[in-house]
């Protein structure tokens, strides 16, 4: 058996999807490397979403070219994604993890110590046994975390995981963000939050009518945008598709 | 799953609770297709106890109107027939659907209406004349208009009486389409006159403001006749239990135990099986 | 069962009877209402378990598959969920009968035919409304357990799985209807005292002998039954909700 090999760099290749005669992710192509964190940003209707579930896999592209590295197993679980709202089921949170852990192929005496230890680095020990579903907003989301986390994936994509929390909550979920890159995990995250962006990305991708306007490392892109496109952003005057 | 756990355990416990009796199959039982106003005058609840202590052979009463308890005979879905139709029993037979067809007991008819009676007819004892005057009164009259033995009876008086029913019948004659319970109930509420057998008469509860009005004509004699449905074109029958329960009928202890049914005092049915068939 | 005579006219006399009736039969543990009772139970709980089990995946599967002909299939569901009782019991009579195709199994006029009408006639019910409900979850959820690698049928079975203190609803109204109905039962049991006689049938055949007071009676035992089964499915929703959120 090979060694296991990276499942990145993430290859987009003019690839579009379209709905309805519209194009809202339009011939775009780009690299997904490892180690930085990249943030996606961009006006309403961007694509930044869609952008995301395509790499991810829950959309096939209408025309152009996909391809992860290793494709000897695109396995789902070397890559994973938290949404804006986690849907959770109605069981432990403990329950929620080893879930998640079992599709991935765990075998069963491993997954509820992975499981503890997961839920243990986004400080949910001591809410192992407690209903997941009447976790509050913010707790719920870290279980998410948990639960894409402790599959150990190579990627983890990430659609405004803050966008329905209070500050500190928010401030939790991007320290076990900033954690989950430190320990080798390549993020790429959506966000409408600027500052957000600036504190927890190295570079910035900006979308704008489906379309890759600028890529910049974070510095750079606040200061010296290169794009009229981008300027406009900055200055909240990029117009909504 | 703690939740899930209990109340899958309850539901184990309540179905083992439920589960013996009703479904567990009699062995020996006959299937006997009859009618309705035989099963209400209750005369089985009190015959069929009887036959089964002597026997240990359960007979089930399947109740419908003449017409499909003769159907089921033809279908081969009962093992004996119990009806009071004599013209269709014969008819039954000659096509081969019955075998060991006896008469063997009677009951009788009676006219019930309204207390007011507008037709005029109470206290008489000829059913044909009392018909005559109902139908020139157009006065109301239910009709069971359903193929039962009790329909058939009142077709024939209706012609006997040199009434053309057919042609006559305006809106004081209401065909319901039922057994002979349901007919009573609309009677009472209609304030009808209407043919009933006494046997589901005397054990009716609703009567409002009807009473028995003509009575006691021979002509009203209602004669039921039991049969076997053929083994030979449906070999499943249960032929010796069937048989068992036709000659326990005919015997001196069956007639008896028939004469010995009563309602308030009143006997309803009167044995007379003669022998032969 | 016999009771008194009665000469009630109107619903306000036959009321008070029929309280006493009832209420005579289960306070004096009747033995022949016992049986029908148990009888009762026993033909529509066993009809609903045997629909559940076979309408519950085949909703769930109509909801989150893809084929051709769905939308037929949907609307099917959805029409059938109204099959008069009458009409099935009498298919199932011509079915069951020695002239018909199932004869030789000698089930016409005994409880297991009227399981089988019974279960035939709440199978859409079940079917259609465990389709819709997860239909609706399913939205909720396939995203989700598509990312956390549930394709097809895992991913449907844990979504049934969870929702499975709605589906009890779906459930619930199979229950009611099989309880309710008369027509079926009637036509391929036969009404046979001591053997096929259940409440629906009992009630019918004592209106048509009159005592409408008596079948009033046996018609609030019916309902305080209905209501029990119903009050008890409720509480169990309820407190899943507690507990599981």
């Amino acid at each position: 058996m090979r060694a296991p090999t990276s499942i990145l760099p993430l290859r987009l290749a003019e690839v579009s999807f379209v709905v309805g005669g519209r194009a809202i992710i339009d011939r775009l192509s780009f690299r997904i490397e490892p180690g930085s964190r990249t943030i996606v940003l961009g006006p309403n209707g961007a694509g930044k979403s869609v952008l995301l579930r395509l790499c991810h896999g829950l959309l096939e592209p209408t025309s152009g070219r996909l391809e992860w590295a290793d494709r000897e197993r695109p396995g789902r679980r070397r890559q994973a994604m938290v949404f804006q709202r986690p849907v959770l089921l109605r069981r432990s949170a403990l329950a929620n993890v080893v879930y998640g852990l079992k599709l991935a192929g765990v075998p069963r005496a491993e997954r509820v110590r992975a499981a503890r230890a997961a839920l243990d680095s986004v400080g949910l020990a001591a809410l192992a046994g407690r209903s997941a579903r009447v976790l509050s907003a913010g707790e719920q989301q870290r279980l998410a975390l948990a639960r894409a986390w402790a599959m150990r994936p190579e990627v983890m994509f990430l659609d405004e995981p803050t966008a329905s929390l209070d500050p500190s909550a928010r401030a939790e979920v991007e320290r076990i963000i900033q954690a989950i890159h430190d320990a080798g995990t390549k993020v790429v995250m959506v966000t409408h939050n600027l500052g957000q962006a600036r504190r927890l990305g190295d570079e910035i991708v900006l979308l704008h009518q489906g379309r890759l306007v600028e890529r910049a490392p974070v510095d750079r892109f606040f200061t010296r945008p290169a794009s009229a496109e981008a300027e406009a952003f900055l200055k909240g005057e990029l117009p909504w598709t | 799953m703690d939740v899930t756990r209990r109340v899958l355990l309850m539901a184990a416990v309540a179905a083992g609770m439920l589960a013996p009796a009703p479904l567990a199959a009699q062995e020996k039982f006959i299937i006997v297709a009859s009618t309705t106003s035989t099963e209400q005058s209750g005369l089985f609840r009190h015959l069929l106890p009887i036959f089964e202590r002597k026997t240990g052979i359960q007979a089930r009463v399947v109740a419908l109107g003449t017409g499909q308890a003769l159907d089921v005979g033809r279908r081969g879905d009962a093992d004996v027939v119990l009806v009071h139709d004599p013209a269709a029993e014969r008819t039954f037979v000659e096509e081969g659907h019955g075998v060991n067809h006896r008469p063997f007991m009677y009951n009788d008819f009676v006219i019930v209406g309204p207390r007011a009676d507008p037709a005029r007819i109470a206290g008489g004892r000829d059913v044909l004349a009392a018909l005559r005057l109902v139908a020139a009164a157009r006065a109301a009259f239910v009709s069971r208009g359903d193929r039962s033995g009790t329909h058939a009876a009142e077709l024939r008086y209706w012609k006997a009486a040199g009434v053309d029913i057919a042609a006559q019948k305006g809106p004081w004659y209401r065909e319901t389409g039922s057994g002979m319970g349901p007919a009573l109930n609309i009677a009472s509420s209609m304030g009808a006159y209407i043919l009933a057998d006494r046997g589901t008469w005397l054990s009716f509860k609703n009567r409002g403001d009807l009473a028995i009005l003509v009575e006691g004509d021979p002509k009203l004699f209602n004669q039921y006749g039991i049969m076997l449905v053929n083994p030979d074109r449906h070999p499943h029958i249960k032929k010796d239990l069937g048989n068992a329960f036709i000659d326990w009928v005919v015997s001196p202890e069956g007639q008896q135990a028939i004469s010995d049914y009563k309602i308030g005092g009143e006997q309803l049915f009167f044995p007379n099986y003669r022998g032969g068939g | 069962m016999e009771t008194g005579t009665g000469r009630e006219r109107t619903v306000i006399d036959v009321i008070p009877r029929a309280l006493h009736d009832a209420l005579g039969l289960i306070v004096g543990l009747d033995a022949s209402l016992l049986e029908i009772v148990a009888l009762s139970l026993e033909v529509s709980l066993s009809a609903v378990a045997i629909a559940t089990v076979l309408a519950l995946p085949s909703g769930a599967a109509i909801a989150v598959m893809q084929f051709r002909g769905r939308r037929v299939i949907v609307v099917l569901l959805n029409a059938l969920m109204g099959l008069p009782p009458v009409v099935v019991g009498l298919i199932v009579y011509l079915l069951l009968s020695r002239a018909g195709p199932l004869g030789s199994l000698g089930l016409l006029f005994t409880p297991a035919a009227m399981v089988i009408a019974q279960t035939i006639l709440i199978l859409p019910i079940i079917a259609a409304l465990t389709r819709q409900t997860v239909e609706d979850a399913w939205r909720e959820y396939q995203e989700q357990l598509h990312s956390l690698g549930a394709r097809g049928f895992t991913a449907a079975l844990t979504l049934v799985w969870d929702i499975r203190f709605s589906l009890i609803t779906a459930v619930l109204a199979g229950l009611g209807r099989a309880s309710a109905e008369v027509g079926a039962v009637m036509i391929v049991g036969g009404n046979i005292a001591g053997v096929t006689r259940v409440m629906t049938t009992a009630i019918a055949l004592e209106t048509s002998k009159g005592d409408l007071a008596l079948a009033l009676g046996l018609g609030l035992i019916l309902l305080t039954l209905v209501l029990l089964l119903n009050a008890g499915a409720y509480a169990l929703k309820e407190m899943a909700q507690h507990r599981y959120g």
